[in-house]
């Protein structure tokens, strides 16, 4: 476990080293950070503060006020379906519901297999194709129930 | 000769199978040993036709969609390369309706070249309002985006000449151009299409605002439920530099200008400008208190303009075609063009630039076609998640800044989204409140407790407990909300919720229960 620590603050140190010297640079670290390790590991926060000569209080409410910051892995997957006014229009409430049937898990939740977490997300620009989703970063438009059944399959494989 | 072809990379037809399309018509072009190359354009924004594939003929490029990669294989064999008749071909690209209705000015290129050739982008009239702004000085180029009369799109509307001018008239050793990328209001994607499209353009139209007032570095804050606009803007940037677009002498002159891109966290708030801005000097993304206003003190505590994308991404038209040109279209106060975005339960959906002063009702009915379900239209939400709900009643409401003012909405950044007659409006208010509380930077109390005691009082209304009281409850907090918030989060939400009340009551008193039979 130990050597697992180190390895993480070693790795985290090079990260917000090569970052901390531009403007406004607490967003940028967090984004690479958590690029590199899936998640923003908790003993990289004190490090952060360190770096740029800040409190932990102040690091702790950055992170936490973002919605993208993760304090542990997600899934091997991760589906993101918007659930905004447009998508709305063209029934994603039942498809998001549908998900959550097909997954087991409730918004912000992993299947206890690890293969998959859900997460809302409030419009993707998709918003003349939608209803729209994001699997793994990549965009999917006009999702419907078989369409979504198939990823539900697809990321338990 | 080298056949062209076009398949958009723009995320919108990547997320109906662009990508799969391209794939595809490479490998054929390769097995079939064809002489042909593949662009990977913008879209032009007719999303129910995406993927649009278009090759380039002698007449002008022929249009076919929507292609699925399973299409490609047939297509070809039946002469799509000659631009040839076949059940998907669509015609001349420049010739269907949805696109010769419209005045392209903001996104002229957008779909036509590629995102990330300059040598494109110089040869469809870009990077002259850059060159025609080097000829002048400071206070001139201002004074030409301020007789234009361009507005910021980013919903305010507010005169962007003026916040220049302001920027240019305060002192300070460094100044800041920032974008406003975060286009977080559902229905809307211009900034997102033309970061994808035409990256040049917002890029030309930045490095014209420091030059106006004197700014060294911009910044476009871009949010990270955007990966693709990311990308290419990250792609055009360094082609900029490398062509001394950007950098220490902005094309051979005696500016300096350079930008950068930063991502957002997933913070709607980020999108208002003062949040947007603490959270690129790396905090919370907490709304600050006006004034200072940013032009005096902004990004570091230094003047600083921040526009949306698409305003600054309209200033190259002006300053290559002057400000008369751009300020002949629209009417009353809103000159110039405005990127409608139709959204939403639509069968037309897409982008249409057009000048100020269409009704709503022939962007809806005419221009969308209605609804995608074929159901009648029972509202429309203009201006994102913070924009009122307007019904069949008011569709003669010309789209214009002070038009929707005057019926207690907003344009905002121009996004329409259509829903049929199956939407339950009191569910639609209890949204708008449901939004506002997640996303609440919780500096100012009435949005920050009024938007959760607003969901609760949706929800006491819709299981009809005292209704009358429910709807002078809600009518009270939305109008503490409105004037008492300190920024347009809390201080919109009003604008969904008191729209939806108003103009569908029907929702939001459920009908007695029918007694038993008589």
């Amino acid at each position: 476990m130990q050597g697992a620590s180190t390895d993480i603050a070693t790795r985290a140190i090079g990260i917000i080293d090569q970052l901390k010297g531009g403007e406004g640079p607490l967003l940028p670290i967090l984004h690479e950070l958590q690029e590199e390790f899936g998640y923003v590991p908790h003993e990289t926060l004190p490090l952060i503060a360190q770096a740029l000569n800040i409190s932990r209080a102040e690091v702790h409410g950055v992170f936490t006020f973002y919605h993208d910051y993760r304090d542990h892995p997600a899934g091997r997957h991760v589906l993101k379906l918007c659930r905004a006014e447009a998508c709305q229009s063209m029934g994603a409430d039942a498809l998001a519901d549908r998900a959550r049937e097909l997954l087991g898990i409730d918004w912000h939740g992993t299947t206890p297999d690890g293969a998959v977490t859900l997460e809302p997300v409030y419009c993707l620009g998709l918003c003349a194709c939608s209803p729209s989703a994001m699997l793994d970063g990549e965009v999917i438009g006009r999702l419907d129930a078989e369409k979504l059944e198939e990823i539900a399959a697809e990321v338990r494989l | 000769m080298t056949v062209t072809f076009y398949v958009p990379r723009d995320s919108g037809a990547l997320a109906l199978g662009a990508g799969k399309v391209a794939k595809t018509l490479q490998s054929e072009i390769d097995a079939r040993n064809l002489d042909a190359r593949i662009v990977r354009n913008g879209s032009r924004g007719l999303y129910w036709l995406e993927p649009m594939v278009e090759v380039e003929t002698p007449n002008g490029r022929v249009a076919y969609g929507p292609v699925k990669a399973s299409d490609v294989a047939v297509l070809l064999d039946n002469g799509m390369g000659e631009g040839r008749v076949h059940p998907l071909w669509l015609g001349l690209t420049g010739q269907l309706p949805f696109l010769a209705r419209q005045t392209r000015l903001t996104f002229a290129r957008c779909g036509i070249t590629d995102p990330v050739s300059l040598d494109d982008y110089r040869a469809h009239d870009g990077l002259k309002g850059l060159e025609n702004a080097l000829k002048l000085t400071p206070a001139e180029i201002v004074a030409e985006v301020t007789e234009s009369g361009l507005r910021g799109r980013g919903g305010a509307g507010f005169p962007t000449g003026i916040k220049w001018k302001t920027v240019l008239d305060t002192a300070g050793e460094q100044k800041y151009i920032v974008c406003n990328a975060d286009e977080g209001d559902s229905g809307t994607f211009a900034d997102r299409m033309i970061m994808e499209g035409d990256p040049f353009v917002l890029i030309e139209g930045m490095a014209i605002a420091g030059i106006a007032v004197g700014a060294t570095r911009g910044y476009v804050y871009i949010r990270s439920e955007y990966p693709y606009a990311v990308e290419v803007m990250n792609g055009a940037l360094d082609v900029a530099r490398n062509a001394g677009v950007l950098g220490k002498s902005v094309l051979g002159s005696s500016y300096a200008f350079d930008m950068e891109v930063r991502v957002g966290a997933g913070a709607y708030v980020c999108g208002e400008e003062t949040a947007l801005l603490e959270s690129l000097e790396g905090r919370r993304g907490i709304v600050r208190a006006k004034p200072p206003l940013p032009a005096h003190k902004g990004l570091f505590g230094k003047p600083t303009v921040i526009n949306n994308v698409i305003s600054l991404a309209s200033v190259p038209v002006i300053l290559d075609k002057g400000a008369t040109f751009y300020k002949d279209f629209g009417m009353g106060r809103s000159r110039g063009t405005i990127t409608l975005q139709i959204a939403g339960n639509v069968k037309h959906g897409g982008l249409f630039e057009t000048a100020f002063g269409l009704t709503l009702g022939e962007i809806v009915d005419d221009i969308g076609g209605g609804t995608a379900s074929g159901r009648p239209v029972k509202a429309v939400q203009v201006g994102g998640p913070l924009g009122a709900y307007f019904p069949r009643e008011l569709f003669d409401t010309p789209f214009d800044y002070e038009a929707f003012a005057a019926k207690d909405g907003l344009i905002g950044h121009a996004g329409l989204v259509v829903f049929d007659d199956t939407v339950d409006m009191l569910k639609q208010a209890r949204f708008a409140m449901e939004f506002c509380a997640i996303e609440s930077c919780g500096k100012c109390t009435p949005c920050r407790i009024g938007s959760t005691r607003g969901v609760e009082v949706v929800d006491r209304l819709a299981a009809n407990v005292e209704p009358e009281k429910q709807i002078e409850i809600l009518t009270d907090l939305c109008n503490t909300m409105k004037f008492g918030s300190l920024c347009a989060l809390g201080g919109f939400t009003p604008y969904p919720v008191m729209s939806a009340l108003t103009h569908f009551p029907e929702d939001f008193r459920p009908a007695p229960v029918a007694h038993a039979a008589e």
